[in-house]
């Protein structure tokens, strides 16, 4: 009697705790309103404030939560590469014309930031911007959308996207958290007033930027998703050194910084703060690349390219450099969580990836030698930014080295680094290739050259990589889409060596525990308008 | 008095006798005995020295080798300043950094010195229009401190050794000028000089013959402030990422990126390379009060 009387009593206080751990659990998880969340922005200034335009995160991490975009990556599910869901639309639509038509109902309740009435004009004049750049405006991502056919407005409130063929990597690229919906009257009176100014639709309004400082935005009292964006405001600090920005975590006067730090500063962090700091982490779909400029000598030589990739040893640099910088994983030109990323036996036959280092760099030497290039002497173009830019320079720098190869730096800010890129003066540079939405097919679309994507700098062309990449884009089954990876992959790492892939990175984002509702994604290009953000203080 | 007579004051360092009866052993001695805060800064100079021309014989490493076994390894027989993050020996690193240091300190400090010396007596010797403009060019030049007008210069040329020295040299030359300047007026004045033009020598053997000779002390003394200061500029450069660029060994850039990285698990990477700016730059401010005080006519009563 006196045990089961004890039973009753230890299973009526589990409940009770059960109970109380989840009116504690359900109460933290109710969002607060008010606050505001100060974020550093690890770049000296975005080159612009163009998203169309513009590549990196020092802009959209400026930009985001000022615009709309039309469809995106649920922000409460981001890992996910399937899960989109509607922003501007008002519910996924289907495809029609065997995948080929695909109708967007536009909400009919969203406001510019001016007051006005945000329609579908808009979202087809910023989508045509997009995919189909006028004469004199750059669109950095124009190649993702090479199925898109022409985009119409049937009616006030519909976009219609007409393809060319059905694509698998269409949804995905319509995802691009780059290509935020600008103002139709102001895009026609001046296509690049955004590269400046800032005026969207989004859960923040722009209150003020000071170049090299900061940028901030308060609540948009109008915003279309009833209750949010719960923050009161934002203040992002730009902050180019790391020393600072982990410094501004550890004082609290910065909650986060969305990019992402590497494990040393995870580490202090974690010891100095304990559970005051909150550590997310993933995959990143990012990777640092080298591009060579084909038009500088002996860089137009295949062999030279070639014997650059063949010295560098990644499956030994990788898991060492792991520890010091956020790099991690050997890859091919696929994210390495996709289905169609190449499997360790297969990147063992591209070079650079051989299992025989000293046969590798062996070889390296011979392709040198034969093109008349040992000992050569050339300068890496690189970004003014700590993790991992610089990292991953030094150690490629010290691997290049192991062929003979005598290699300095130039390193610049954001600014002039994509100036030098674009202007082709450079030998080497080293680059990110970082996508938003997990999206082979048009995230390989980088190595294609510039006449097809336009932030390619190899001062290349190849007719036949575009016809490789062309039928892998057009094929729909699956499997023999992975078949013309392969061949597309094989062609850019190694038959034309155009680009060298150096090594895939891992996001770590430490965060003050006070700050709720953001999750991590394996891009830091998603899921920053901060919309449903809230301090839990 | 043969014009020659005059450059004598510059090496007498011991007024009780003529310094032509003393070796350069003794007179060595007598420096190291009148002066052994001086003694101590020459000696902190001339290890730099040693460091730096001799960096390919007396590192255990190489300075740019990565070597990922040893990362972040405190100070031990097999490294004795520890290793940074990429597993780069720190000693190794500094050896080498002595040398990018006595380059770019040197570079500056003899370049710039020269080109201010020639410039200082030039605007003292010939006066008038010269003096005024170049005075005024020095006043333009000289309202920028040193590394903000360096950081100007980077800016427009760009990063890298050539660049850094460059960018030092540049506002050293004002700085030279004026002090040189100052001296070379009043010698301007002397009889000598006077005499020098009345027997028709030409403006360039005057000004070399007979007043740079006697601008010698001050600029010498000069020279060796620019060294320490020309260190500490391009180790500043380096620090804010525009001096020499990775995996080029340099103090500054020590101090940089990993250092600030790993001040509290790895404080040896941070620790090692500010002493070897701090050492360097007070061994040479040491030896440069002594010199002045030597050359000083002034102080070597005291």
């Amino acid at each position: 009697m006196r045990t089961t009387g004890v039973l009753w009593a230890a299973g009526l206080g589990m409940l009770l705790a059960v109970g109380v751990a989840s009116v504690v659990s359900a109460a933290a998880a109710t969002p607060k309103r008010g606050g505001t969340l100060t974020y550093t922005i690890p770049a000296d200034a975005p080159a612009s404030f163009d998203g169309h335009r513009e590549t990196s995160f020092a802009t959209v991490h400026s930009i985001a939560p000022f615009y709309s975009v039309l469809i995106r990556i649920n922000p409460d599910n981001p890992s996910s590469t399937t899960d989109f869901v509607c922003d501007l639309c008002t519910e996924m639509p289907k495809p029609t014309d065997d995948g080929r038509t695909w109708a967007f109902k536009i909400r009919p309740d969203v406001k510019w930031h001016d007051g006005s009435l945000l329609t579908a004009d808009d979202v087809a004049t910023s989508w045509r911007y997009v995919v189909n750049p006028p004469e004199g405006i750059s669109s950095a991502r124009e190649s993702f959308y090479l199925m898109v056919d022409r985009i119409e407005v049937p009616d006030r409130q519909t976009v219609t996207f007409r393809l060319k063929f059905a694509s698998n990597a269409f949804l995905p690229a319509l995802a691009d958290p780059f290509a935020v919906i600008y103002k139709k009257a102001i895009l026609e009176k001046d296509p690049r007033w955004y590269e400046k100014n800032i005026m969207g639709s989004g859960p923040f309004r722009f209150t003020s930027y000071e170049v090299g400082q900061s940028i901030k935005g308060v609540r948009n009292p109008d915003y279309y998703r009833k209750g949010q964006p719960y923050l009161d405001g934002f203040i992002a600090l730009y902050a180019p050194k790391q020393a600072v920005r982990v410094d501004a975590i550890r004082a609290d006067r910065a909650a986060v910084e969305f990019r992402g730090l590497p494990p040393s500063a995870r580490d202090q962090l974690v010891k100095e703060l304990g559970d005051k700091v909150t550590v997310q982490s993933s995959d990143w779909n990012c990777g640092s690349v080298v591009t060579v400029n084909h038009r500088r000598k002996p860089f137009d030589d295949v062999r030279v390219r070639r014997a650059l990739t063949l010295a560098v040893d990644r499956w030994r640099g990788a898991p060492s450099l792991a520890k010091i910088a956020n790099v991690r994983t050997v890859g091919g030109i696929v994210f390495p969580g996709s289905p169609m990323a190449a499997t360790r036996e297969e990147l063992e036959k591209l070079p650079g990836y051989w299992p025989d280092i000293d046969k590798s760099r062996a070889e390296a030497k011979r392709l040198l030698r034969e093109a008349g290039a040992e000992g050569l002497s050339f300068e890496m173009l690189n970004r003014n930014v700590d993790q991992p830019y610089k990292f991953v320079g030094t150690w490629l720098i010290d691997e290049w080295s192991k062929v003979g190869l005598r290699v300095t730096q130039r390193v610049v800010p954001t600014g002039p680094w994509f100036e030098a890129m674009r202007s082709g003066n450079f030998e080497v540079v080293l680059q990110a290739n970082c996508h938003g939405v997990v999206n082979p097919l048009t995230d390989v679309g980088n190595y294609l050259p510039h006449t097809v994507y336009t932030e390619n700098y190899g001062q290349f062309e190849d007719q036949q990589e575009i016809d490789l990449y062309d039928e892998m884009v057009r094929e729909t089954d699956v499997a023999r889409q992975r078949g013309l990876m392969r061949r597309y992959e094989t062609y850019v790492l190694d038959t034309a060596a155009h680009t060298m892939h150096a090594l895939w990175w891992h996001r770590i984002v430490p965060q003050r525990s006070y700050v709720k509702g953001w999750k991590i994604s394996p891009s830091h290009y998603i899921n920053q308008d901060l919309a449903n953000v809230w301090l839990d203080k | 008095m043969s014009p020659s007579d005059t450059t004598l004051p510059i090496s007498a360092i011991d007024d009780d006798a003529p310094e032509t009866r003393r070796s350069i052993l003794e007179r060595s001695l007598l420096f190291c005995r009148r002066q052994p805060l001086g003694t101590f800064g020459l000696a902190l100079c001339i290890v730099m020295l040693i460091a730096g021309l001799g960096a390919e014989w007396l590192a255990p490493y190489s300075p740019t080798a990565n070597d990922f076994s040893a990362m972040t390894e405190p100070p031990s027989w097999a490294h004795l300043l520890g290793t940074d993050q990429f597993g780069r020996d720190l000693l190794s690193r500094i050896i080498y950094g002595a040398r990018t240091a006595l380059i770019v300190g040197f570079s500056c400090a003899i370049v710039g010195g020269f080109v201010g010396l020639v410039l200082g007596v030039g605007s003292a010797y010939f006066g008038g229009r010269i003096d005024a403009w170049l005075q005024r060019v020095f006043d333009v030049l000289m309202a920028f401190p040193l590394i903000i007008m360096a950081l100007a210069v980077v800016a427009i040329f760009g990063t890298g050794v050539q660049n850094v020295i460059v960018a030092i040299t540049v506002p050293l030359v004002p700085r030279c000028a004026r002090v040189v300047r100052s001296s070379a007026l009043s010698i301007r004045e002397v009889p000598y000089v006077d005499a020098a033009r009345a027997c028709g020598f030409g403006h360039v053997r005057i000004i070399m013959r007979h007043m740079v000779p006697n601008v010698m002390a001050p600029f010498l003394i000069l020279i060796t402030a620019f060294v320490g200061q020309a260190i500490l500029a391009e180790a500043s450069l380096s620090y804010l990422g525009l001096g020499v660029q990775e995996p080029v060994a340099a103090w500054g850039l020590m101090l940089q990126g990993g250092a600030e990285e790993y001040a509290s698990t790895a404080p040896w990477i941070a620790v090692f390379p500010g002493l070897a700016i701090a050492l360097t730059v007070f061994g040479i401010s040491l030896y440069g009060d002594a010199l002045r005080d030597v050359l000083d006519p002034k102080m070597r009563d005291r």
